[in-house]
Formats: C-alpha cells, sequence, structure tokens
C-alpha cells in the first residue's frame, strides 16, 4: 500500500497544499499573497491564508486525498501569524481525518524536495529566499548550517532595494531584468566574514550609488557583488566538507544569474551542481508533503498538543531521523 | 596544475592554491571565473596585501604565523609550517590554548575573518594561526564576535563534544583577552540573528 501525505505550506507569502506518495506528487493547490502596495504584510499574509485555506485543502483532496497517511505543516521557521493561521487548518484536519500530524522544518523541507527531484545524494545546500539565506550540509543527524546571512535574506535585500526604486513587490526578478541592460559595474561592498555574509549594508550602498550611477547599472552590480559572496561562502563549504554536489534550493534560485555563477563555480571544483524544477524551488506544498512523507516513514509525528509553531526554528535544531 | 618547476601542490583551497618549494609555501590567489573581473582582482589584489601586513602584526603581538618571505599582487612566500590541523586532533585542552591564542589576536586589535578549526596548526606543543586571508582590523565587539561565532560554527558542524569545546575555548579567550566577557555575551546574540523572526 502507497503511503500518501497531505502537506500544508504557508510561512509567508504562499499558500500551498499538496499530496504527494513516495514517487511524486499527487495534487497540488496554491494561491499566492500578492501585497497591494509594499513588502509582505504579515498580518495581511496570514488574513490572505485564512481566506485561502478552506479552498486550498477541498480543492487538493478532491484531486488525490484518498488514504491520506497523515498531514504535515510548515511549522517554522517563518512569519508568526502565517504560520499559527496554517497550524490552525493543519490541526484540524489531522483530527477530522484522524491520522497523525506532523510539523516539518521549512528550510529542510526545500533541501529535501531537491534531493527527490534532482539526482543530488548528499549535496551542500545553497538556500536562497527572501528571508533565508543560508549554506547547508547533512552530518550526523542534522543537516549543519555552514555559513548564512548575518542579517537579511538574499531575497529581502533585493526587494528592499527594488522598493526603494519604485519597483513593485517582488523586486527581484525586474532587477534581474535591469541587470541584463546594464553597460558597467559599479563598486559596491563585499562582505564575507568567514563562512557568513551580509546583505544590510550592501542594499543601502547600492541605494546611495544610484545618485551617480544608472539604475541598470547598480542592478548589475547588486546581483554581481550578492552573488558572488554566495557563491563563495558555497564554495568554501564544498572544500570544507568535502561533497562532491551543490544544490540550489529558495525562490532566488530562479535567478539565471546566480545559477550561471554557481553553475562555473562546480565546474571549476569539479563537482555536480543541481537545480529542481522551479515549482519545487519557491514555498511549495509538495515539499512539506514529502519531508512529512520521510519522517512519517521514520515513525515520527506530534500530538496537537506539541504541535505549536516556531517561527525561528533553525535547520540545525532538527534532529534528522530518516537519513 | 604546477607552479614553478620544483613546486608540488600542497593544498588546493577554496580561494588559493598552495605549493611547497623546500620549506617555503607559495600561496596564490587563483582567478575565480563565476565572478566579474573587477570584483575578482579587486578582492583578491586586498586579499593578498591585508594578509601580509596582518600576519606580521599578529606575529608581533604574541600569535605565532608563518615568517613571510615574499609578496606580489596575488602571491605570498611565506615559511612552512610543518603541523597538524586542530580539525584532525582537537580536545580541551588545545581548544584552551585556541581561545589563549585568539584572545591575544583581538587584545592586538585583530579580526581573523575565516576562524576554523582548519586554520590553526599544532606544532611542537605550540598553535599557529594561518590563513589571514580574509583578516583586518577592528576592534569593535561586533567583529570580535562575528568571529569567535564562526569557530564555534565549525566546532558545531564538524566536531561532536562540541560544548566541551566550546567551554574551554572561551576559558582561555577570557585569560587573555579582557574584554572576553562582553564579546562572549555578543556571540550568543549573533547566533539569535540572522533569522526568520
Amino acid at each position: 500500500m502507497k503511503i500518501s501525505i497531505l502537506g500544508l505550506e504557508g510561512t509567508a507569502w504562499n499558500l500551498s497544499a499538496a499530496i504527494v506518495d513516495e514517487n511524486d506528487v499527487i495534487a497540488e493547490t496554491t494561491a499566492t499573497y500578492t501585497p497591494v502596495s509594499g513588502g509582505i504584510h504579515p498580518r495581511e499574509a496570514a488574513q490572505h491564508h485564512a481566506n485561502h485555506i478552506t479552498g486550498v485543502v477541498r480543492q487538493t483532496l478532491e484531486k488525490g486525498g484518498k488514504n491520506i497517511n497523515a498531514v504535515a505543516f510548515s511549522i517554522g521557521p517563518g512569519l508568526g501569524p502565517c504560520l499559527r493561521t496554517v497550524a490552525t487548518a493543519a490541526r484540524a484536519l489531522a483530527l477530522s481525518l484522524e491520522v497523525p500530524l506532523i510539523g516539518v522544518n521549512h528550510c529542510i523541507a526545500h533541501i529535501e524536495v531537491g534531493r527527490w527531484k534532482t539526482p543530488a545524494k548528499d549535496p551542500v545546500t545553497l538556500y536562497v529566499s527572501g528571508a533565508n539565506s543560508q549554506v547547508l550540509a547533512y552530518r550526523k543527524g542534522h543537516y549543519r548550517v555552514f555559513g548564512e546571512t548575518l542579517d537579511i535574506g538574499i531575497g529581502n535585500a533585493l526587494d528592499k532595494f527594488a522598493r526603494s526604486v519604485g519597483l513593485s513587490h517582488p523586486g527581484g526578478p525586474k532587477v534581474e531584468e535591469l541587470a541584463r541592460k546594464a553597460k558597467q559595474y559599479v563598486p559596491l561592498p563585499y562582505t564575507v566574514k568567514g563562512m557568513d555574509f551580509s546583505f544590510s549594508g550592501l542594499t543601502t550602498a547600492a541605494q546611495e550609488s544610484l545618485k551617480r550611477a544608472a539604475l541598470p547599472d547598480v542592478c548589475h552590480s547588486f546581483q554581481e557583488t550578492a552573488f558572488a559572496m554566495l557563491a563563495e561562502v558555497t564554495e568554501r563549504a564544498v572544500a570544507h566538507t568535502g561533497k562532491n554536489e551543490v544544490l540550489l534550493a529558495g525562490g532566488v534560485g530562479a535567478n539565471l544569474r546566480l545559477r550561471e555563477m554557481l553553475a562555473i563555480m562546480c565546474e571549476d571544483r569539479g563537482v555536480e551542481f543541481y537545480v529542481p524544477e522551479k515549482r519545487f524551488m519557491g514555498d511549495n506544498g509538495a515539499m512539506i508533503a514529502y519531508l512529512g512523507l520521510l519522517m512519517y516513514k521514520s515513525g515520527h509525528s506530534i500530538p496537537v498538543s506539541d504541535s505549536r509553531v516556531n517561527p525561528g526554528f533553525r535547520p540545525d535544531d532538527a534532529v534528522v531521523t530518516w537519513r | 596544475m604546477a607552479i614553478g618547476g620544483s613546486a608540488t601542490i600542497f593544498a588546493s583551497g577554496a580561494e588559493a592554491v598552495i605549493t611547497l618549494e623546500g620549506y617555503t609555501i607559495i600561496k596564490t590567489r587563483i582567478q575565480k571565473r563565476y565572478r566579474l573581473k573587477e570584483i575578482d582582482e579587486t578582492l583578491r589584489t586586498a586579499r593578498t596585501k591585508a594578509e601580509a601586513r596582518l600576519m606580521s602584526e599578529a606575529r608581533r603581538c604574541g600569535v605565532p604565523t608563518p615568517i613571510i618571505k615574499d609578496v606580489t599582487e596575488f602571491e605570498i612566500k611565506m615559511e612552512y609550517i610543518n603541523g597538524t590541523a586542530l580539525k584532525n586532533m582537537i580536545n580541551p585542552l588545545l581548544a584552551r590554548q585556541a581561545g589563549e591564542l585568539i584572545g591575544r589576536l583581538h587584545t592586538c586589535g585583530i579580526v581573523h575573518g575565516d576562524l576554523t578549526t582548519s586554520n590553526i596548526l599544532f606544532k611542537d606543543g605550540k598553535l599557529y594561526l594561518i590563513d589571514f586571508g580574509l583578516a583586518y582590523l577592528d576592534k569593535t565587539v561586533e567583529a570580535r564576535g562575528v568571529d569567535i561565532h564562526v569557530l564555534f560554527q565549525t566546532f558545531e558542524s564538524t566536531h561532536e563534544n562540541h560544548d566541551e569545546l566550546i567551554e574551554a575555548f572561551k576559558d582561555g579567550y577570557s585569560k587573555t583577552f579582557r574584554n572576553a566577557c562582553e564579546v562572549l555575551e555578543r556571540v550568543k546574540e549573533i547566533e539569535s540573528r540572522g533569522r526568520y523572526a
């Protein structure tokens, strides 16, 4: 009998429900929150999720909801109000279906879906999204964080810069497009401290440099600087761990220039580089369901009374029992 | 890739190739094709220069480092320290000694910038600090805190008994550095940052 798990994701902007079995995604339904102006407002995003969760779950169950073995949800990290809204739905669903409840770490779900949907087996993962920027690798029961941002995530840095020059949310893709029209590089601060990096100074400097440089040039320089920092730390982690695969995860992984830089770095180092399909890169329900499946198979579930969300849940705090 | 006639590749790190010629280490910062030429050359030149300067400075402050023999654009020639990386032989006693070493470095106003257990070598009862590639002068609690946070991360990511090592390190660090307490407090705070909240 095949195991199938229903997963709920709603840590930030994207609400998504999916059912997966060991082979593939059976059904997935998504409702995306788009701010009217500015960036993601946690309360508005949570309200959006509350408004759409019933429809999203119903549609997913209609498409593939026979014999669900467990309900998995993102227990953290994420925006508190969003996490609580989706957790409430997950608890109700698990109780009504009379199946176990599984709280999964959102960051690790990004990694596991990559290991599922690409040939990567034991990679160094560069996980880049709005709020998160981390370099992770598995070692002895944990996904260890080898390097991470000391302040804001790369996606937030790009979005913040984009908003300050009047580009609408999400700004990352618009910065990428403008960068292609650049004519020259404008020097910007490059901040790598050991294995960690920082983006807030870079963001401010990029805004300042617009006083004397054209927007496409600054977009280009911002990307070149920030992505070089990410590629450098990823390379350091590869050198340090001796692993021979790199996996790119998270929504910012859609950026083609970032992919290109990592591909070149991996080629020069002689390691494999894997990028999952775009639907598995940004936040999605399938990855939550899939990690839920791995955890279910290793005997993991939580009672409703222990299912409180953890907005600051670090991936290195999660105990990996499935590998 | 061999540099020079009799040189042998000694190690190939993330950013430099180290060759050994007799008792001389030649550290050459290699070009990274993935990054823009402007960024690449600026970083390599600046890091080479800073590295040589800060290595000498650290030694004057009582932190054993290899002696510099020559410096060019992307290359440093220095004394070869034939020791064992702390990564391969760490224990609480050595972690304490490492704490004393870093305490002296910080007292001197230098931040290493890439403190890992691969960059501390043990030889003849003495610890040597190597790879000043990302080092810089900074006396702020924040910079020192990040320095130590980075080292603790390598304890946590590559050594099983990391709590014990961290405690031993703190002891040593507090012995040779007057503001240790403040910095160690900041390390805790840094750990809680950079996260989704």
